[in-house]
């Protein structure tokens, strides 16, 4: 599969979907310095992995096994301790649901 | 003529407690008093708590006055990344995002540090979430090298380099994601150890790129180092990541292990790039190690020139979903303005990241999104398997790697926040070990004409840290540039 070039990096849609607010100047510097990133970064299109595994982790574990047991968690007020707003030992967000 | 106490190491003082010739509340006296004397010159800190500092002391004073102190760094004030959280204390990874977080809980290595008698001192300053290789991305200033105070400690854990360097601490702990301890210590004239992935638990770490990230110890010396990776090294149950191995006594075997070693110079590591004096540097160290009988090898590591790539894709890709906890929702920055909840998100995240994190986080999501996966993300998981396999062959011949940690030493501040590629290849002797898990660690091999410190990288096999660190040791014992500090002028 050959990569894409740098071109197709759509900053609108790539920050939308990261769900940063990007000033139109931010969006202007990134694009400008992604694409020289990218265009390093597509060199790896000339290497050859035909047949390669991909690695997630270096040292594979897998089905780490934890005893089901009821152990403490954080208090809730530990856990309420850092919450920008908060009322009724609940998070307060503005209105989802209209 | 000793060095003063804010200059000498954890093995030194720990003599000195043992034998009743030194309190830990007289060293934390010392080491908080310099701390304030250099601080405004250095900014290693994004904050530190006198009172604290000094209760743990007095609590350690008076646990060895018991007769109860059994632990490695009785009494011994250590520094903090500000990733790394200790409960009732700042966190803020040197972010916006978290200027006011205060941790609920410890992480393990933090436990492990108490259990071990140390005094933690300080949350140290770094690029912003990890992210940088010269602490210049913190959003809360710059931290200055000790060695030259306009120039750059190195990063991201810069703060933890320039606090030990600068007498701030006796040592301190960092995180190590692509060289963020290696390179600041070679920057700096320390010892910094990246253990192998999953010898340390990354409990209460700030995640930057999942696997990869690795804590470890910077130090004045090899055998500081050791007794630092002993405190925090072991397996732990709420890391999933984190390996059953049984852990050595790595300050015993520094003094058992005396090789001589099989060592190879990876041809790829000395090419474009490399500073001519730090060049001669090394090739002094591997003509010292030679000459200890030691076998040098050219070996070669051939997909070394993908490492940056790889590590770009699969960095940022993990950057870019572990910080989506970042929404404003349960902690850290919501904006004032937003009205709706796409616009807590957007706008919060927007305020509270600063350039880098934004950077990564846009070609994080880009390299992962649908249409793009397979030809970055997964593409980049293969070419880590390759580079992987490249360090596997080369230790079918060889003990131990050696090579420079930084290709440059220390660059003005300001130099190249500009470009961030040439920020990227600040990393390039060091990220490979990442990709491949490996242990590595620099030590000190010179210095430049100019008098800044030049770092020898050595990188070692999985979960042989104890054989790294002897290797080191040899080196360390033949030379004295471990008992030079910096005037700080």
């Amino acid at each position: 599969m050959t990569m894409s070039h740098s071109a197709a990096l759509n900053i609108d849609r790539v920050a939308e979907l990261a769900r940063l607010a990007l000033t139109p100047e931010e969006k202007a510097l990134f694009s400008t310095q992604l694409s020289s990133i990218l265009g390093h970064i597509e060199q790896l299109a000339k290497v050859d992995v035909t047949g390669i595994e991909p690695t997630a982790h270096a040292f594979p574990l897998n089905n780490v096994w934890a005893a089901d047991l009821i152990e403490p968690g954080l208090p809730l007020s530990a856990a309420l301790r850092n919450a920008p707003a908060q009322r009724d030992n609940m998070i307060v967000v503005p209105k989802v649901v209209d | 003529m000793s060095a003063p106490l804010h200059f000498q190491s954890i093995a030194a003082l720990s003599a000195k407690l043992a034998a009743g010739q030194l309190s830990s509340t007289e060293l934390t006296q010392a080491i908080l008093a310099r701390t304030k004397a250099v601080e405004p010159r250095l900014h290693a800190f994004n904050s530190y708590d006198e009172a604290d500092a000094l209760a743990q002391a007095a609590a350690s004073d008076a646990r060895r006055n018991a007769g109860q102190s059994a632990g490695a760094l009785e009494g011994i004030p250590v520094g903090l990344k500000d990733v790394i959280a200790v409960a009732g204390q700042p966190l803020t990874a040197s972010s916006k995002m978290l200027a006011n977080f205060v941790s609920p809980y410890d992480a393990t290595v933090t436990q492990k540090l108490q259990h071990a008698g140390a005094i933690l001192h300080g949350r140290l300053n770094c690029d912003e979430f990890a992210m940088g290789s010269s602490t210049e991305n913190s959003a809360f200033g710059p931290t200055s090298n000790p060695w030259d105070l306009t120039r750059t400690p190195g990063g991201s854990s810069g703060g933890s380099a320039a606090a030990l360097a600068g007498g701030a601490a006796v040592a301190t702990l960092g995180s190590d994601t692509g060289g963020s301890i290696r390179q600041p210590a070679a920057l700096c004239g320390l010892v910094g150890l990246k253990p192998t992935y999953g010898l340390i638990s990354r409990y209460g770490l700030i995640a930057y790129a999942s696997s990869l990230d690795q804590i470890g110890p910077f130090a004045r010396t090899i055998e500081d180092a050791a007794i630092m990776l002993g405190a925090i090294a072991g397996h732990d149950p709420r890391d999933s990541t984190s390996f059953k191995t049984a852990i050595p006594d790595y300050r015993a075997e520094l003094k058992t292990r005396r090789g001589p070693w099989k060592l190879g110079i990876p041809k790829e590591y000395f090419g474009a790039g490399l500073d001519p004096e730090v060049g001669a540097a090394v090739e002094k160290a591997i003509e010292f190690y030679r000459a200890q009988g030691c076998e040098i090898r050219e070996v070669s590591l051939p997909h070394t020139q993908h490492c940056l790539d790889a590590y770009y894709i699969i960095a940022t890709a993990e950057a870019s979903s572990n910080l989506a906890r970042y929404d404003g929702i349960r902690y850290g920055h919501r904006s004032s303005s937003a009205k709706n909840l796409l616009d807590v998100y957007q706008k919060s995240r927007a305020e509270g990241f600063g350039d880098e994190v934004k950077r990564r986080i846009i070609l994080g999501t880009y390299v992962l999104s649908s249409g793009y996966y397979d030809a970055y993300y997964l593409r980049a998981q293969k070419v880590r398997t390759l580079i992987r396999q490249d360090f596997l062959n080369a230790y079918r011949e060889v003990d131990a790697l050696i090579t420079p940690t930084s290709p440059i030493p220390a660059f003005k501040l300001g130099e190249k926040s500009a470009d961030p590629l040439a920020m990227y290849l600040c990393d390039i002797y060091t990220i490979g070990v990442n990709l491949a898990g490996l242990p590595a660690l620099s030590l000190p091999c010179g210095f430049t004409t100019s008098g800044l410190p030049i770092g020898l990288q050595l990188i070692g096999q999985p979960f042989r840290e104890a054989a790294l660190l002897a290797t080191a040791f040899t080196y360390e014992q033949a030379h004295a540039w471990h008992t030079q500090f910096p005037s700080l002028s």
